[in-house]
């Protein structure tokens, strides 16, 4: 399985260890990665850049799927946010129409979006092309006994006819799923789906923080030691503004929150350095230690 | 078919301390809704259940209630969609962010006083003209979805910005803004904008799309808030956070095709912003620790100029 891989601004930014993360379980999964292809595709707009100039977000992204295209290779994104920025300008060029008038501002790159590439998320793409079962057999140090939050992140979820949940229904517990294929117990509480904050962090961050501290406050009293998340964004808020949110509620939260790739790694058996779980701002050694201590 | 509605019950008026879950367990038709069960329910089983309903055709916005975690309106939920072999099971709860009364009965004072408050009413200079008012069609066709609204408040209810702060002035009044501010007979844009530019306007959406998802009219609440933003800053009104946000962030993208995650909070607040600078520079500093610092000079994409003149092509009009 080979995939044109779209790591995303954060990933190649604020969150490399993301990125190593990414590298070495797709190593463990026989997903090789094409890491050039992409290299040249642009930041997809994160809905912002679409809040002021939504044809404009559109052809940046027409141009990446351009690239994919030539390719050959399905591309795959590791950030909720990407995936589903994606998803809307997908779903909006599939007018032909609209997609034609897109297509007239490539033609200086001699690029064209034909309508056929479909990037997916690696979540998505353990469940729809390895499969849960064959997933579930890589699986050499099952997470028994550990509690794990899911945390989505809203542009993975919603709206949910742009991402496609009616023609793939498990793309709605994806998280869930890849918990439990790890050995872990979900950790379910009523924000897993809701907003980190993030995107009015700068504008009105006493709500933000508040998210924050609602979230992992309402996963730990469900018993979660770790919250992990497709979005690395979220990741961004949950974990880099924790401290700053624990501040303003005026309780220690102390929850770490992994990254997708993160949490299959360590089932994998990779080692939680190279898995890059010391680049956190809250600390993860409750998690690695507590994995030690199982069989 | 069988149906075990377990639904949130509390009646404070009579002296309940806190709410708690009944189930029901009801043998309803195939094409039933769930406002079909709860009716079955109040006029077979219990007549104190205490909902609100009317038109049972999506039309009067009175049914709104949470059905399995989402705000919906009962009377357009088929129960057969939401059950199966295994589970015959289905959540009913009152919506959220608004005041409980009685079982499914919300209070909606504050959703009807920040409607009001954004003046939902054409406001014109000119004298009136001596028949009725004309509004091209276009104009109209591109209200039409706005103006679906029936204000059953379940965009209100699965906010998740009033989930955190009760002042924001929600989804269904901002959108109710936009239908005003698109509107050609308006002339009140100005103000309206200079208001919906405060906090608690406009720019404390998240853009969650928790209202897209669950506005059972299709009116896109979130969509028309994104619509005001472009609004606010066409008319000039540039000078809130989240205006430079979109600023600094457009800017970036467009001279070097991907994000620069250390210069976008800077540029934003403007480096000369001591007090905000001094909150971010502990963050950063954690960050360096742990080796990830955001690179302070610009990575740019190869070809990253190819993005700065789609960037001119694509010009808003
Ligand atoms: S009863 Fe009127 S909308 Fe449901």
């Amino acid at each position: 399985m080979k995939y044109a891989f779209y790591p995303g601004c954060v990933s190649k930014g604020a969150a490399p260890e993301l990125y190593r993360a990414t590298i070495e379980v797709c190593k463990k999964l026989d997903i090789e990665l094409d890491t050039e292809t992409m290299e040249g595709a642009s930041c997809t707009g994160s809905g912002v850049l679409q809040e002021k100039n939504e044809k404009l977000g559109d052809t940046l992204n027409a141009r990446t799927f351009a690239m994919g295209e030539n390719s050959g290779l399905p591309i795959m994104t590791i950030c909720s946010t990407c995936q589903g920025v994606m998803s809307q300008a997908r779903s909006r060029m599939a007018d032909l129409e609209y997609r034609e008038s897109v297509n007239s501002s490539l033609s200086d790159e001699n690029l064209e979006y034909k309508g056929q590439a479909e990037p997916r998320h690696l979540l998505w793409i353990i469940i729809e092309d390895i499969g849960i079962e064959k997933f579930k057999e890589k699986i050499v140090k099952p997470l028994t006994g550990l509690k794990i939050a899911p945390f989505y992140g809203c542009y993975i979820v919603r709206p949910s006819d742009v991402l496609g949940f009616g023609e793939n229904p498990e793309r709605k517990h994806s998280l869930e799923m890849i918990i439990e294929a790890v050995g872990a117990e979900v950790a379910d509480f009523p924000g897993k789906s809701a907003c980190c904050g993030f995107p009015i962090l700068t504008i009105n961050e006493k709500n933000s923080m508040k998210m924050v501290s609602n979230h992992t406050l309402s996963a730990k009293k469900e018993g979660a030691v770790a919250m992990v998340t497709p979005c690395p964004l979220c990741h961004l808020n949950l974990d880099g503004y924790q401290p700053t949110a624990s501040k303003q509620v005026g309780q220690p939260i102390d929850l770490p929150i992994l990254h997708l790739p993160q949490l299959i790694g360590l089932a994998l058996g990779i080692d939680p350095k190279v898995l890059k779980l010391n680049q956190h701002i809250i600390n993860t050694e409750s998690v690695v230690s507590a994995l030690a201590l199982t069989p | 078919m069988h149906v075990d509605l377990n639904i949130a019950r509390f009646d404070p008026e009579s002296g309940e301390k806190k709410p708690y879950r009944e189930e029901f367990n009801i043998e309803v038709d195939e094409t039933s809704t769930v406002l079909d069960g709860l009716i079955k329910i109040r006029e077979e089983v219990d007549g104190t259940l205490g909902l609100r309903c009317s038109c049972r055709s999506a039309i009067c916005g009175s049914c709104a209630m949470r059905v399995n975690g989402k705000a919906v309106l009962a009377c357009n939920t088929k129960i057969s969609d939401l059950v199966s072999d295994e589970n015959k099971s289905i959540n009913v709860e009152p919506v959220g962010n608004m005041k409980l009364i009685k079982d499914l009965i919300v209070e909606f004072d504050t959703h009807w006083q920040k409607i009001k408050a954004i003046e939902p009413w054409v406001k014109t200079d000119a004298p009136p003209p001596e028949a009725e008012y004309i509004a091209s069609n276009e104009s109209m066709m591109e209200l039409i979805g706005v103006m679906g609204c029936i204000q059953c408040g379940a965009c209100v209810s699965d906010c998740t910005v009033l989930a955190v702060d009760e002042s924001f002035l929600g989804p269904a009044a901002l959108a109710k803004a936009y239908r005003f501010l698109a509107d050609p007979r308006d002339d009140a844009n100005n103000q309206r904008l200079k208001d919906l530019n405060e906090p608690a306007g406009m720019w404390d959406c998240t853009r969650c799309m928790q209202c897209v998802e669950v506005c059972p009219k299709g009116v896109d609440p979130m969509g028309r808030i994104m619509k005001l933003r472009d609004f606010a800053m066409e008319a000039g009104y540039k000078n809130t956070t989240g205006a430079r946000h979109a600023e600094v962030f457009s800017d970036i993208i467009k001279n070097n095709g991907v994000l620069n995650e250390f210069w976008l909070p800077v540029k934003t607040f403007g480096m000369f912003n001591i007090p905000e600078m001094l909150k971010l520079a502990p963050i950063g500093l954690k960050a360096m620790m742990r080796g990830k610092m955001p690179p302070i000079f610009y990575e740019k994409i190869p070809g990253s100029k190819n993005i700065t003149k789609l960037f001119e092509k694509t010009k808003v009009v």
